[in-house]
């Protein structure tokens, strides 16, 4: 049961975050945070397949989180969810085309192994 | 530094700040007021009334905003390793607030989650591909 929710989480969140990004790529960049144009904002966003994607898949893997805490340690789940790390920097340069150069992967992989030693 | 870019790095830090507080706050609350067990798919609703789950979801809420924000301009490869700096964060407050003790494969993994924040933060533009219009 623990490795099923841990399936669903990281899957959840890779797919999830990588649509929120590219749902607000597509948006473009918010200059203006004044209530009103904040609003237009949100009302355009809730329009965004993208966003709206991101916000489902967002909640399936917060609800499988709050289940895997009760079966499991935080010391076993975030180490495991750290997973979602490597697929989002991979995906962010296949999918969202960015560019992920020697520093990017050398910091990814820093903070991976960090927050494994961090959390075990 | 162009004016541009220094605009956009003082914006992505701030809203990185952000992002990472809630995000700590967040889940610190959440995992605070969570019971023992959540037998029946009505609990996992009924949990979201009690005070401290609440406070948790309402700050998870404003990280779900913020980040979405910072996503507008910054690169998913740039905020997924900077932001995890709030693993060192929850470790440092356990440390300075609750007096926890640090074990050394604690601190290591401290280190190196620093090291890789500042790689990314210090060495990489937060933002790579060509930008949209935007509001």
């Amino acid at each position: 049961m623990k490795w099923v929710y841990v399936a669903i989480i990281v899957a959840a969140t890779t797919v999830g975050e990588v649509m929120q990004a590219a749902g607000m790529r597509r948006h473009g960049e918010i200059r203006d945070f004044r209530p009103g144009a904040l609003r237009r904002a949100a009302a355009m966003l809730a329009r965004n397949a993208f966003v709206i994607g991101s916000v489902v898949a967002m909640a399936v893997s917060f609800f499988a989180y709050l289940g895997l805490l009760t079966i499991s340690e935080l010391s076993f789940a975030v180490p495991v969810t750290a997973v979602t790390y490597v697929l989002e920097t991979i995906l962010a340069k296949y999918y969202l085309k960015e560019h992920v150069n020697w520093l990017r992967w050398a910091g990814a992989a820093l903070v991976i192994c960090g927050v494994a030693l961090v959390s075990l | 530094m162009s004016a541009e870019a220094a605009r956009l790095r003082v914006k992505t830090w701030t809203f990185a700040t952000v992002v990472v507080l809630a995000n700590v706050f967040g889940n610190f609350f959440l995992k605070k007021g969570m019971p023992a067990e959540l037998p029946t798919p009505w609990s996992y609703i009924n949990v979201l009334f009690k005070p401290y789950v609440s406070l948790g979801v309402v700050l998870l809420i404003l990280w779900l905003m913020s980040r979405m924000a910072l996503l507008s301009w910054a690169d998913l490869s740039y905020v997924v390793p900077v932001t995890a700096i709030g693993y060192v964060l929850v470790a440092l407050v356990g440390h300075i607030l609750l007096s926890e003790q640090i074990p050394y494969k604690r601190w290591a993994g401290i280190v190196l989650i620093v090291a890789g924040v500042a790689l990314v933060s210090l060495g990489t533009p937060p933002r790579t591909h060509k930008p949209e219009a935007g509001t």
